[in-house]
């Protein structure tokens, strides 16, 4: 009885130090890391969606409270005067969590300009070819807001990449996230921009 | 005591230097050694993991009943290896995005358990901060020579940091980039540690 006692007591004081000190931490550097993802993994996603926008979306951009949480929203205004956003969501189920994917959107057109992955932790050379081969990614460009952008397999329209099709589908759930705040948010992103 | 402190300490740099001598840990020697950088980044973080680790479970060994005593050393590994992948998420992200999942692997990396289980869990914190520190240190130098011998092999020369080669072959040379793939892991590996034993016979 002593020993389970014992066994109890050390691994709950263990486990509560051990959750206290990692908590800590994480509020230390949760700033540098917000900062640090914006300027490896945001900033050339955002880049390469708005290669020939005019503005610097990434000086413009701002916050948008939705019911569970705040997003950022990174505005671009086009060549030929219309004017894009774009957000990034995450889509569950990926192998290595969620996978995070920038989306652009073009608010004269509704149409997408296009997507690009940000945050993953899918197996390296498998499902980290979501983010690597653009190709997959490239099949968002272009389609009209209410487009089924599940995977084909699922009856959608988007092809997904042999071998990486779990990482696939987390993509494709993280696009239609996207397509479904848009239509949420569209009022209020027209008057943030004006 | 300060002669059995350089004695544990000298010996991970070659008695016992993993994964040489101690064939332990196999997986990230395989995984990132494909350049210099990954692989000192690597050792870098496992030596953190493996002093601490090391000097907090010698410090609680008579207090970590016996029973349980593999699930306190995982949850003591395991908050040190968050910790380093947190500090590198804030301050070498670049570094962070190469070695990606195989920080979080630290965990089940079992020089650092195997540390804690067959010398840290039965010597004073004094040795067992050396004895880590030699380990890791043994692991860090390992891990460099085989990424290096990969990187030149497989790329022609060795870049650090800045991305200025620190080291590059002539223009004839071509480089077998087969070295750099996982298949070159095991073959390097397998030709080093024969070196050793080569060495080490006489």
């Amino acid at each position: 009885m002593r020993e389970m006692i014992s066994m109890i007591v050390v691994l709950t004081v263990l486990t509560s130090v051990s959750g206290g000190l990692l908590a800590a931490v994480k509020s230390g550097t949760e700033l540098r890391i917000e900062e640090q993802i914006l300027k490896f993994l945001q900033a050339p996603a955002i880049e390469s969606l708005f290669s020939d926008v005019t503005n610097d979306p990434l000086r413009e951009r701002f916050n948008l409270d939705t019911a569970d949480k705040t997003i950022q929203v990174f505005p671009g205004k086009m060549p030929d005067g219309s004017v894009a956003v774009a957000f990034e969501t995450f889509g569950k189920g990926g192998y290595g969590g969620d996978i995070g994917l920038i989306v652009g959107i073009n608010l004269d057109s509704d149409q997408l300009i296009g997507a690009r992955v940000t945050t993953h932790s899918e197996t390296p050379g498998l499902g980290s070819r979501v983010k690597d081969e653009l190709t997959f990614v490239s099949q968002f460009a272009d389609k009209p807001l209410d487009a089924n952008l599940a995977l084909k397999s699922d009856n959608g329209t988007i092809d997904a990449i042999s071998g990486a099709t779990v990482s696939c589908r987390a993509v494709t759930r993280a696009a239609i996230q996207a397509q479904e705040l848009y239509r949420q948010l569209k009022p209020e992103i027209i008057k943030q921009i004006q | 005591m300060a002669q059995s402190l350089a004695k544990e300490f000298k010996k991970g740099l070659w008695a016992e230097i993993p994964p040489f001598r101690l064939v332990l840990g196999l997986c990230p020697v395989l995984a990132v050694t494909k350049s210099v950088e990954n692989g000192i980044g690597m050792g870098v973080a496992t030596t953190f993991v493996l002093v601490c680790s090391n000097l907090l479970v010698s410090l609680l060994r008579n207090t970590i009943p016996p029973k349980v005593r593999i699930a306190c050393y995982i949850v003591i590994i395991a908050t040190f290896v968050t910790i380093v992948e947190l500090v590198m998420q804030a301050y070498t992200y670049p570094l962070f995005l190469k070695l990606g999942i195989f920080i979080p692997l630290i965990v089940v990396n079992c020089v650092v358990l195997g540390r804690s289980e067959a010398f840290a869990s039965k010597n004073p914190p004094v040795m067992a901060l050396a004895d880590g520190l030699g380990i890791g240190i043994g692991f860090t130098l390992s891990l460099t020579a085989i990424s290096a011998v990969r990187e030149f092999i497989g790329a022609g020369s060795i870049t650090v940091w800045d991305g200025s080669p620190l080291f590059a072959m002539p223009d004839w040379f071509i480089p077998l980039s087969f070295m750099v793939e996982a298949p070159g892991a095991f073959v390097a590996l397998g030709l080093m540690l024969a070196g050793m034993n080569l060495i080490g016979n006489k």
